[in-house]
């Protein structure tokens, strides 16, 4: 069919099933907005910044599993897209972003709004295209599908010069890809596996730590029918939260940093760790050479760079988890027939020894504290199914992993590996635009919602309604918490204050609904407005700024050496 | 310990600034790299010569693996690949030094490929090893210039397929 590069794109996204996209228009991209003005069946949401677009099209990718697509103009609108496609870089978020460039003739002239973005952007993508020839966006369109989604998943770009999407062409969606440079595994190693089995089988101290490659994966069924058959422990990383039920019985928690000081043990005194789409990364390890140091490692892991990058492997299985995972129970299957399987009962009792010999702590008084915010939230929510959860960066968002109870993959999505202020309030907006059923809450820090806040209006506006309760602790917590304990008390700008802004007037201002809590009297029923509520709405909970995140591995320490809360009155907090 | 890897990749724009980028941003060193075509018009070959562990060389070439340009990676082993390279030098030769720097070219077979009144430039293409000694060599008569093209390198032909590469398919 004729047409123009514009037009193409679009055709692409729609013959890949894309319903929404995410941008903001620009000089560069005039041509594909107005391709969209002349009509597509692709919704597109106006962010107010790039960095909200992009990081909505996580949150979207990241809530239903598919791949996100964000479109920006030329030089500061693609520049501002590069802190989400570096979050997706490190969090395997499928993304395809679509920014416009300067007319082909003016490339490399420093013309107004020129910027090198596929050469900036090389080092956080899998692969990017500056499309020189309209008759390539077709097959260019299809392989930036096909490898944002395959093998690991991760972001892609699309920069196409304006001219480029003002030429004519003759549109034919290609059926296949050509690509003899991508050969994703297809299939881990029976072999392989085979030993893999063996070696749970014959482990005394078994555990199984989940990372979000399982949830990419989409293997957490096959995770559960594992974990099950053998009764492995199952410990999930902050990306991992969700892959397997946390009210079962197996469950143990989440290891690293801030993960309560139980799950640490289990992770680091087991003789076998069988690592599911995990990286071993410093979060979770502590100091690395003495990370679980009487375990043998066995890996499995779509990306073979991963096995062996941080810690050895002994049993290394490069391939699909849902494969991979699948295959190892019906390896373990098949020894528990022959009765060479026996469950870890004394290990699982041991952990549960741990589990209450250190249970997760802080001290409720007159203040407002941050955990009573999250734990109230738990119990308003607990036993639904629609609920999905994001957060900033910070110690609120540590206290989310802690205190929220997640059963379901793809219910909490939070910036991970680069740890991205301000990651929370777009990727709600982008969460509800896939699962426009979900009730999406946002724990976000004041820290955080200062850096994106201003996406309130894309969610008002384009009816994707949002609450996002504000851990107002009245500093950069985080970093104040380090400050505190590593740099003698000196706070050096950290403090932001309770009352500027004050969010629930901001919230007013932008059309949501805006409540400002600061007792626990009122907690319970403000949330309960506020989720019932149906439309935007911002809880700005006031709460005690010397709370600081317990227990931690301090920065370079081991893991098992990890502090708790100093506080010696402390009291255990509530189921 | 030195290795050398020999990378295919498809000839598109950037496919060499990501195998660097790739090197810059992990950490590796790269101590010389050479790129030119193939027997394939569509595809070039990329010789680096990298200076680490075992354990490094292998990280190297799983994410060299990832990008898509990249067709494939082969670390040529000493013994099974032959490896070459070409020095340019340009030597101050004062009429009576010249018979001397003469008689040194021929020991390694260096060609003299320009001739001035002061200074001449000789031509030497062999084993890199070769090519330093040669030049430690000169060095004494005054080298006013240098160029080394960086090593280049096959297999051997009595060697079909690396044994490293077979057993990165299996990891794939
Ligand atoms: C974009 C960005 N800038 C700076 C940081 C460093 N940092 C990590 S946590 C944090 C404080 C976050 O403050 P807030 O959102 O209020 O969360 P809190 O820790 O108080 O819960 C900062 C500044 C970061 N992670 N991201
Ligand atoms: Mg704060």
């Amino acid at each position: 069919m004729k047409m123009l590069g514009s037009d193409a794109i679009l055709r692409s996204l729609e013959a890949e099933g894309v319903e929404v996209c995410f941008g903001i228009p620009g000089g560069a991209i005039l041509p594909l907005y107005d391709a969209i003005a002349r009509g597509t069946t692709v919704r597109h949401v106006l962010a107010r910044h790039e960095q909200g677009a992009g990081h909505m099209a996580e949150g979207y990718a990241r809530a239903s599993g598919r791949v996100g697509v964000a479109f920006a103009t030329s030089g500061p609108g693609a520049t501002n897209l590069v802190t989400p496609i570096a979050n997706a870089w490190m969090d395997s978020t499928p993304l395809v972003c679509v920014t416009g460039q300067v007319r082909r003739p003016l490339i490399g002239t420093d013309a107004f709004q020129e910027c090198d973005i596929t050469g900036i952007t090389i080092p956080i993508v899998k692969h990017s295209w500056l499309v020189q020839d309209v008759e390539e966006l077709p097959h260019v369109m299809k392989a930036a599908f096909h490898i944002a989604r395959t093998g690991r998943c991760g972001p892609v770009l699309v920069d196409v010069p304006r001219d480029v999407q003002e030429a004519p062409i003759d549109f034919e969606y290609p059926d296949a890809v050509d690509l003899p440079g991508w050969r994703p595994p297809r299939r881990g190693h029976a072999r392989q596996i085979k030993e893999a089995a063996s070696r749970l089988a014959a482990a005394e101290r078994p555990i199984l730590y989940v990372g979000g490659g399982t949830v990419n994966g989409d293997a957490c069924g096959e995770l559960r029918e594992l974990a099950e058959l053998g009764r492995l422990p199952v410990v999930t990383t902050l990306m991992g939260k969700g892959a397997f039920p946390e009210t079962h019985e197996l469950f143990a928690g989440w290891p690293g940093m801030h993960g309560p000081k139980w799950s640490n043990y289990a992770l680091n005194k087991a003789d076998v760790i069988v690592a599911c789409g995990a990286r071993f990364d410093d979060r979770v390890t502590g100091k690395l050479s003495a990370f679980a140091p009487g375990a043998s490692v066995v890996h499995l892991d779509i990306d073979a760079a991963e096995i062996g990058k941080l810690r050895n492997a002994d049993v290394p299985v490069v391939g699909p988890l849902k494969q991979v995972l699948h295959d190892l129970a019906a390896e373990l299957r098949k020894l528990s027939e022959v009765g060479e399987l026996r469950p870890p009962e004394a290990w699982l009792l041991q952990i549960a020894d741990w589990r209450d010999q250190f249970p997760l702590r802080y001290r409720r008084g007159d203040v407002l504290k941050p955990q009573t915010v999250v734990e109230t939230l738990r119990s308003l929510t607990a036993g639904r199914d629609d609920v999905i959860w994001t957060t900033g960066v910070g110690q609120h968002q540590m206290w989310a992993m802690q205190y929220l109870h997640c059963d379901r993959p793809r219910s909490f999505i939070t910036s991970g590996g680069l740890g991205t202020m301000g990651f929370g309030i777009p990727a709600a907006v982008g969460a509800k635009a896939a699962r426009p059923d979900a009730t999406v809450v946002c724990i976000d820090g004041d820290g955080c919602f200062q850096m994106t806040g201003q996406e309130l209006a894309t969610s008002v506006l384009e009816g994707l309604p949002i609450v996002v309760v504000v851990i107002n602790n009245a500093y950069l917590g985080m970093v104040q918490q380090w400050q505190e304990l590593f740099y003698g008390e000196r706070y050096s700008h950290v403090h932001l204050t309770h009352a500027v802004p004050d969010y629930a007037q901001l919230a007013e201002a932008y059309g949501a609904a805006g409540f400002t809590v600061s007792t626990e009297d009122e907690l319970e029923g403000v949330l309960q407005e506020a989720l019932a509520l149906g439309r935007t709405a911002v809880v700005d909970a006031r709460v005690d700024p010397a709370e600081q995140c317990y227990p931690m591995i301090p920065g370079g320490a081991a893991a098992l050496d990890m502090i708790e809360n100093p506080e010696e009155e402390t009291v255990e907090a509530g189921s | 310990m030195a290795h050398t890897l020999s990378v295919l990749v498809e000839n598109r724009p950037g496919a060499l600034m990501r195998i660097t980028s790739l090197f810059v941003r992990r950490g590796f060193n790269i101590e010389s790299l050479a790129v030119g075509p193939t027997e394939r018009h569509d595809v070039s070959r990329v010789t680096l010569r990298v200076n680490c562990e075992q354990h490094t060389l292998e990280q190297i070439q799983k994410q060299m693996h990832k990008l898509v340009n990249v067709l494939r990676v082969i670390e040529l082993e000493p013994g099974e690949a032959v490896e070459r390279e070409l020095l340019l030098v340009k030597v101050a030769a004062p009429p009576d030094r010249r018979a001397e720097l003469m008689a040194l070219g021929e020991v390694f077979r260096a060609r003299v490929v320009d001739l001035g009144p002061d200074a001449l430039v000789f031509e030497v293409v062999g084993p890199p090893e070769e090519l330093a000694s040669f030049e430690e060599l000169v060095r004494p008569h005054g080298i006013k210039e240098l160029a080394r093209t960086g090593r280049v390198g096959l297999a051997r032909a009595s060697r079909e397929t690396p044994r490293r590469a077979q057993r990165l398919e299996v990891l794939r």
